[in-house]
C-alpha cells in the first residue's frame, strides 16, 4: 500500500532526526536513571565487585532499630541532614513574595523601571560558585561585610558558618538574596501585565479597597505563576546545596548545613558508598515525585478556569 | 518612558532599597578584588570602605593568571562551554523537529519519557554517569585494542607537552562535554517554539519540493533564532558554571574548568580574598555580557520553557 509505505519513509526520516539526541539521552540519561535504580539495591565501593544487597541499603537509611535506650534510626545522619534540607526551604516562600512584591511595583509604569529589573533579576544570573565564594567571604566574622553592617548598625554579628545556631539562617539569607528577582519577578510581570483590567474596574465599582482587590483579582490571576515557582522551588530546593554547602560550609559545623544533596556527594565521592548514595538520591526522588504530586492535587483545582 | 506622578515617585524608596540590596555583595565583591592583601582584610567597623573601592590596584587581575593556571582553565571552560553548547542546540533542534513537525507512532509516547526525566534529581544520574564514565577506556580497551584508551595523553613530547587528557572516559574532554551535548530540556524549550509555527509553511515548501532536511534548515531553524538564542544563551551559562560534574569528572590540574580552578585560590588554612574576588569577576564577565547583549531572548526563553508548558 502506497499510504503506509509514506508513513514508514516518514517515521525512518523522523528517527534520522532524533538519533543524535536519542542516543545521548539513553546514554546519559534514561540509561543511568535504570543504572542507578539497580546500583541502590547494590554495594559497591567501585574497587570489588558489587554485591547485591536487595533493601538492605533503604533500610540502612529511612529503618529504625530498638536499642537499649528506646527506638532509633539505623542513620540518624539522614534525618538530621532531611531536617536541614526542608529548613532551609524557608527560602522558597519568602522569594515567592519578595518577586512578587518586586513584580508589583514594577508594571506601574514608573520611572527606570528597565534598570530596577535588570539590577534584581542580577543575582539569580550570577548565581554559582563564584558567588557561594563571594558569601562565604561576606559571612567572613572579622571582615566580612555582613557583620560590618551590623556593626554599622550598633550589632555584634556571630561567627555566621561556623555557628551551628547561625549556619542554617546565613545560608537561607543568601538564597533570598540570590532569588530576590529571580525568574519569579519575570513570569510574575509577564502574568500581570495579562490582568484584564476590566476586573479591576469592577472590582473599584464594588466598592474594593486596593488590599482586597488584590485578593480578589490579582491573587488568583498570578496562580498559576505562584503554584510553577512553588512546584519548581520544592523540585530545586530538595535537591539543593551539594555545590554551595561544599564551597560555604563542608556541611559543618557538625553536620549543621549538610543537605541531602550534598550527603549523596560525601557518600559518593568520599567514601565511595556508590550504593548507598544511590539508594538517598532515589529516596530524595521519590520525595521529590510524591510532594510534586501532592501540589498537583491541590492546586490542580484551581488553575482551571 | 512615563513621568512619574507624585505618588508614583513614592515607589522609587522601596525599589531602591531592594536594588541596594541587590548590589551591595557585588560592590563589596569589587572592592576586594581591587584591594592589596592587607587591606582585604579591613576590620568590620569600616562599612563605607568596604562597599566603595579605597585602592585601584588592577594588579590582582593580573595576579590571578600568574599563580595559578587561570588562562588554562579559562581556555578549558570556553571549549568546553562552546562545544556542549553548539552540540545540545543541534541535537535538540532536530529532536524537536521530529517532535513537532513530523507525524510518526509512539512521538507523544517518548515525548512523555522525555519530560519525565526533566523531574529526575540530577544527582540521581550523576553517579552512574561518573561510572560509565569510569569504565569506558576499560571497555574499549577490550572492544578497540589497537588504541591505547587507558594512559593520559600531551600534544608535543617535550617535558612541558600539553596535557589533554584521556581520549574517553575520567579525566578527559570528552567526559567533560559529551554530557551536556544533549538534554530533554532543551528539546522541550524548542518544540515549544516549533510548535507555534503555522503548519502551512511546510506545506508549501513541500510543495515547492523540499523534503524535511530543506524544511527544517531553510524553514524551521530561520524563523526560530529568538529560541535558538535563548537556548543557545542558557545552555552556555549552565555549562560556563557547573561545578560538581567537573570535579568529579577530572582529577588533572590542566583539565579543570573555572569553577573548579577557584578552589586556587582556597588555601589549606587561610583563603587569598582578594585573588578569589578578582578570579571570580573574571569567571563572571561573560556571563554579565552575555546576559546584557541577549537579555530580551534569555527572558522569553525563560517564560515559554516554564508556563507554557
Amino acid at each position: 500500500m502506497k499510504g503506509s509505505g509514506i508513513r514508514r519513509r516518514e517515521t525512518l526520516i523522523a528517527l534520522a532526526f532524533l538519533l543524535p539526541n536519542i542516543i545521548g539521552f539513553f546514554a546519559f540519561t534514561a540509561g543511568p536513571v535504570l543504572a542507578s535504580l539497580l546500583l541502590s539495591f547494590t554495594s559497591w565501593d567501585l574497587l570489588t565487585p558489587p554485591q547485591w544487597v536487595g533493601l538492605g541499603n533503604f533500610w540502612e537509611l529511612i529503618g529504625f532499630h530498638r536499642s537499649v535506650d528506646g527506638v532509633r534510626a539505623n542513620d540518624p545522619d539522614f534525618w538530621k541532614y532531611l531536617y536541614n534540607t526542608i529548613f532551609m526551604l524557608m527560602s522558597l516562600p519568602i522569594n515567592i513574595a519578595t518577586s512578587l512584591i518586586v513584580a508589583l511595583i514594577l508594571v506601574k509604569n514608573i520611572r527606570f523601571t528597565y534598570v530596577y529589573r535588570l539590577v534584581f533579576f542580577l543575582p539569580s544570573i550570577l548565581a554559582g560558585i563564584a558567588i557561594y565564594y563571594l558569601w562565604r567571604w561576606i559571612y567572613n566574622p572579622d571582615y566580612g561585610l555582613f557583620n560590618s553592617i551590623l556593626a554599622f548598625i550598633g550589632i555584634d554579628g556571630p561567627n555566621w558558618l561556623t555557628d551551628p545556631n547561625w549556619v542554617k539562617p546565613a545560608i537561607i539569607i543568601m538564597q533570598i538574596w540570590i532569588m530576590i528577582g529571580g525568574v519569579g519577578m519575570v513570569l510574575y510581570i509577564a502574568a500581570l501585565r495579562n490582568v484584564n483590567t476590566e476586573l479591576y474596574e469592577a472590582a473599584e465599582i464594588d466598592g474594593a479597597n486596593p488590599w482586597q482587590s488584590f485578593w480578589a483579582v490579582t491573587w488568583p490571576s498570578v496562580m498559576p505563576v505562584t503554584f510553577f515557582l512553588f512546584t519548581i522551588g520544592i523540585i530545586n530546593g530538595l535537591q539543593w546545596g551539594a555545590e554551595a554547602v561544599m564551597v560555604m560550609t563542608e556541611g559543618g559545623p557538625f553536620g549543621a548545613s549538610t543537605t541531602l544533596g550534598y550527603y549523596i556527594y560525601l557518600k559518593a565521592y568520599q567514601d565511595f558508598e556508590m550504593g548507598y548514595a544511590a539508594t538517598i538520591s532515589w529516596i530524595l526522588f521519590v520525595l521529590i515525585f510524591g510532594l510534586t504530586l501532592l501540589n498537583w492535587k491541590k492546586g490542580g483545582g484551581s488553575i482551571e478556569d | 518612558m512615563s513621568k512619574d506622578t507624585r505618588w508614583q515617585s513614592l515607589w522609587h524608596i522601596p525599589l531602591i532599597l531592594g536594588g541596594i540590596t541587590c548590589l551591595l555583595p557585588l560592590a563589596f565583591m569589587i572592592t576586594t578584588a581591587l584591594a592589596p592583601p592587607e587591606a582585604a582584610m579591613r576590620a568590620t567597623d569600616n562599612f563605607w570602605e568596604m562597599v566603595i573601592p579605597q585602592n585601584w590596584r588592577w594588579e590582582n587581575f593580573i595576579i590571578v593568571w600568574e599563580i595559578v593556571p587561570f588562562l588554562r582553565y579559562y581556555i578549558n571552560s570556553l571549549f568546553v562551554a562552546v562545544v556542549a553548547t553548539t552540540g545540545q542546540v543541534l541535537t535538540s533542534a532536530m529532536a524537536a523537529y521530529a517532535f513537532s513537525r513530523i507525524r510518526w507512532p509512539g512521538r507523544d509516547k517518548l515525548f512523555l519519557a522525555y519530560l519525565a526525566t526533566m523531574m529526575i534529581p540530577g544527582l540521581v544520574i550523576m553517579i552512574p554517569n561518573f561510572i560509565l564514565m569510569k569504565l569506558i577506556p576499560e571497555g574499549l580497551e577490550i572492544a578497540v585494542p589497537v588504541v591505547d584508551w587507558m594512559s593520559l595523553r600531551y600534544l608535543g613530547t617535550s617535558a612541558d607537552a600539553t596535557g589533554i587528557g584521556r581520549l574517553a572516559g575520567l579525566d578527559s574532554y570528552f567526559a567533560l562535554i559529551a554530557p551536556g551535548m544533549f538534554s530533554a530540556y532543551g528539546t522541550f524549550l524548542l518544540r515549544q517554539f516549533f510548535i507555534s509555527l503555522p503548519k502551512e509553511l511546510d506545506e508549501a515548501a513541500k510543495i515547492d519540493g523540499c523534503g524535511h532536511w530543506k524544511i527544517f534548515t531553510k524553514v524551521i531553524l530561520p524563523l526560530s533564532i529568538p529560541g535558538l538564542t535563548a537556548l543557545t544563551l542558557l545552555t552556555f551559562m549552565t555549562v560556563w558554571g557547573a561545578f560538581l560534574w567537573p570535579l568529579v569528572a577530572t582529577n588533572q590540574e590542566y583539565l579543570r574548568t573555572l569553577p573548579v580552578g577557584l578552589q586556587a585560590f582556597q588555601g589549606q588554612y587561610s583563603t587569598e580574598w582578594h585573588l578569589m574576588m578578582a578570579a571570580s569577576l573574571l569567571m563572571l564577565v561573560p556571563v554579565i555580557v552575555l546576559f546584557l547583549v541577549g537579555q530580551r531572548f534569555f527572558l522569553s526563553g525563560l517564560t515559554v520553557g516554564s508556563v507554557k508548558g
